[in-house]
């Protein structure tokens, strides 16, 4: 389908949300729900999309939907999904006169890399069939800006703050898709809002998937990262032309997890010159001011250069 | 916010605190300082600023080009930003 | 209707929960194992390999996804099953209130164990006393028997339109849960026509009028964002549905009875109407009360019991009925409350009689903690000094420890 068309398709998620200008959630959010092909329902975890969303009275969801807590989604997801199959089998209950219905579980970085990553893990194994969304803006924004296992080095949180002394976040982001890739799961891609064709394109993937499909969305947070909100799209962009972020999928064939570069990163591996330089992202943010003012730190930027080059060759290897 | 005295009582509330209001009746149009002014003379009608509103307060009319719904545009202009013939400016509210 | 023909079979508290909810056959069954708990997952297992139950069982990866997969298979409309102890019930501890705010009549056994630390498997209620102001009914059973019927009984009570709230079927882990019984178990097309279908309330959602539950076709959101203007409504309705859950609990018991001949109430006393000294307690504890009560009547003494069967919700009303008459009244508490003036059971019982005219002498017995054992001797002992508070005509001493060494 093409966007012309795809542009058509009314949007389940309303407006009168209360997300913030700019939100990068919102964007994704919105595309995901564009990949929807019939009866649905959607849970999702404690977090930014979910409060401000639906502020009792007001809800902006046109499909069913669901919040119980924080580090369940997934759970909440095994239990929907195992309902309906259970009234299928039984050709009674509620639900039984559906032929199928497509479970979706947004999750963020803090309910996925952190305190919802057993329950992920848990439906995972069990290979209930549901897709699973993880907004990743790279850090607790709803309870305003904690360092999650998704936030990168060097970046200044409320919980990891630039300091005399220590520069940020010490750690590095968790592999969070190689962690869900080992669970040897049918689908799992990763998508960015600054990409609408191939995001709407991989959730649709996702969700035909027979079994747990995962899409891992970049999620560029204008308040939490400090840029300013028209950027949103242009700084998710940089994120896959830098590298940081490459866009692919990797489906398990015959047993085994085959990865695909997604168009925009295949053309970086294919042309590496296009390849363009972290400092390029890092700079535009203010969660990394301290990387360049009062002074540059190259060791830093450096450090992180490579980080982002060791990762993008460990993908290449994988996925050439 | 619903003022607490005019608001429904406990009685009269759906079950299960159910909403009972669609966000289309909470209008955010008031948020920002800036709007989007589109000149149609320039756009392509390629969508995507429909795609990249964080609000879809952006729609697709029947003849191809985008419209505002200035109800809910929270002003962050990323439409502008992101309009690839640069045909969209953002204006101040007024 | 008449009593049925029922088969008698030998079960345990966990195999008779398990062959109940066989026959309830619900959509889901999601848990976890701990012990006392385990034999019924792992019952509920072989239905399920055997074909016996077209029910989807799903073997958690923790008690918390446990009870948060019976949410969502609830809110999508089915019926939902867990079962859990101790520890585990502790860390469902969030979903326990959520589940009940949601207003999702799960049913969910809990095989009283100690909690944690130092560590013990064996009984006493402290976990699912921590779990008393949740919103979910509590009730307190017997012997297997009960165990049975309650884990029948719970779904009607549950999903009664006046009720909607998870019930908690609570029953003393290794002292029932391991222990051969002989049950008497209905026909499974009778368990099937009394509970019948689930049914949902019609609520006005943002989309128009719909069923409290998750379909396609009338999409509605449950568990928003709530905020100071709201939250106070949201919670004065489970006040409310835990109110009318007290009849409820009855009705349902009595049409119980009228198929199995085994009719359950709120409270359940026993030689209480001339009694002048009683003991109120929960769970298994009062079957060897009874024998006690039995003992000391032989031996002239005016001795009665009161079993509570419904902790929550808690019949104040019906208590204050039962033993507004009684002179000296010995709570059972098989559970600490840190820093409290006694159990919570002595708790509720002793406010009840507040407003009274006719108030007993109530004082609390703790005992039987981390699986103690309460014996015959250690409740003649309760009874005996329940004789001398009576005489004194106040409690000698408000809480005492029951088999305590000291």
């Amino acid at each position: 389908m093409s966007l012309r068309e795809m542009a058509k398709q009314p949007d389940l998620l309303a407006p009168g949300h209360r997300l913030c200008a700019g939100c990068g959630e919102a964007v994704t959010a919105r595309l995901v729900l564009k990949a929807v092909r019939g009866p649905t329902i959607v849970t999702a975890a404690t977090g930014c999309l979910e409060v401000a969303t639906t502020i009792f009275p007001y809800t902006a969801w046109d499909l069913p939907w669901i919040h119980t807590a924080f580090e369940n989604a997934a759970a909440n997801a095994s239990g929907i999904e195992a309902a309906f199959r259970a009234m299928k089998r039984k050709g009674r209950g509620p639900l039984a006169k559906y032929e199928h219905i497509d479970v979706i579980a947004f999750a963020g970085d803090g309910g996925t890399y952190d305190i919802g990553l057993q329950a992920l893990s848990g439906a995972l194994e069990r290979g209930h069939d549901f897709v699973y969304v993880l907004l990743d803006n790279e850090a607790y924004m709803n309870t305003g800006i904690q360092r999650s296992g998704g936030t990168p080095r060097c970046a200044a949180t409320t919980t990891s703050p630039a300091g005399r002394v220590i520069p940020g976040k010490r750690e590095w982001k968790k592999p969070i898709d190689e962690i869900v890739v080992a669970h040897e799961i049918p689908y799992v891609a990763t998508v960015s809002a600054s990409y609408p064709t191939d995001l709407i394109r991989k959730m649709r993937c996702a969700l035909e998937a027979e079994g747990p499909a995962f899409i891992h969305a970049f999620v560029p947070c204008p308040r939490g990262w400090r840029f300013p909100s028209e950027q949103t799209i242009a700084l998710g962009r940089l994120a896959v032309q830098t590298c940081l972020f490459p866009l692919w999928e990797c489906r398990l064939e015959e047993g085994r997890p085959r990865y695909t570069l997604s168009s925009p990163s295949l053309s970086i591996a294919k042309n590496p010159e296009r390849k363009r330089p972290i400092e390029e992202y890092l700079e535009k943010q203010g969660r990394f001011r301290h990387l360049f003012r009062p002074e540059r730190r190259d060791d830093l930027i450096k450090e992180i250069q490579e980080w982002v080059d060791l990762k993008w060759e460990r993908l290449l290897e994988k996925a050439l | 916010m619903t003022g607490q005295k005019s608001a429904p009582g406990w009685r009269e509330l759906p079950h299960g605190a159910v909403p009972y209001k669609s966000s289309r009746e909470y209008k955010t149009g008031d948020w920002g300082v800036l709007k989007p002014k589109i000149d149609f003379g320039r756009c392509t009608k390629c969508t995507l600023c429909h795609f990249y509103c964080p609000e879809g307060a952006i729609r697709m009319r029947g003849d191809g080009y985008p419209e505002v719904d200035y109800d809910f545009c929270k002003g962050c202009g990323i439409c502008a930003a992101e309009c690839p013939v640069k045909c969209i400016e953002m204006v101040r509210r007024g | 209707m008449t009593v049925v023909e029922q088969k008698l079979l030998g079960l345990n508290g966990d195999e008779a929960v398990a062959y109940a909810i066989k026959q309830v056959n619900p959509d889901v069954v999601a848990a976890y194992p701990i012990t006392p708990q385990t034999i019924i997952v792992e019952r509920f297992s072989e239905y399920v390999a055997d074909g016996e139950v077209e029910t989807e069982f799903i073997a958690v990866e923790s008690e918390h996804s446990a009870l948060s997969t019976c949410i969502g298979a609830e809110a999508a409309g089915g019926r939902a099953f867990t079962c859990t102890a101790a520890n585990g019930l502790a860390l469902m501890w969030e979903m326990t209130y959520i589940a009940a705010s949601l207003r999702l009549p799960i049913v969910m056994a809990v095989v009283n164990r100690a909690l944690s630390a130092p560590i013990n498997i064996h009984n006493d209620h402290s976990d699912s006393m921590g779990a008393r102001d949740s919103g979910w009914i509590q009730l307190y059973c017997e012997n297997s028997q009960e165990a049975y019927d309650t884990a029948i009984q719970a779904w009607r009570i549950g999903e009664h339109p006046e009720v909607q709230l998870p019930v908690m079927i609570c029953l003393d882990g290794f002292i029932l849960s391991h222990t051969l019984e002989n049950v008497l178990t209905l026909p499974d097309e009778v368990v099937r026509e009394f509970i019948g279908e689930r049914s949902f309330p019609r609520v006005q959602g943002h989309l128009g009028e719909a069923e409290f539950r998750l379909d396609p076709e009338h999409p509605i959101t449950m568990g928003p964002l709530d905020l100071y203007d709201f939250y106070f409504e949201h919670k004065r309705p489970q006040v409310e549905a835990m109110k009318r859950a007290l009849p409820v609990i009855e009705e349902v018991g009595r049409e119980y009875g009228r198929i199995s001949g085994r009719t359950y109430s709120l409270l359940h006393p026993y030689r209480l109407e001339d009694a002048e000294i009683a003991v109120v307690g929960l769970g298994s504890t009062m079957g060897t009360a009874r024998v006690v009560v039995d003992r000391l009547r032989s031996r002239g003494v005016k001795a009665g019991l009161l079993r509570v069967r419904a902790f929550r919700p808690f019949p104040a009303h019906e208590i204050l009925k039962a033993l507004s008459h009684v002179e000296a009244v010995g709570v059972l508490d098989r559970c600490a409350s840190f820093g409290a003036l006694g159990g919570p059971l002595f708790m509720e019982v002793r406010n009840a009689f507040y407003d009274s005219a006719e108030r007993p002498i109530i004082s609390d017995y703790i005992y039987g903690l981390g699986g103690r054992d309460m014996s015959m001797e250690m409740l003649e002992e309760v009874f005996k000094s329940l004789e001398e508070d009576r005489r004194a005509g106040r409690p000698l001493e408000l809480v005492r420890y029951i088999g305590l060494r000291e």
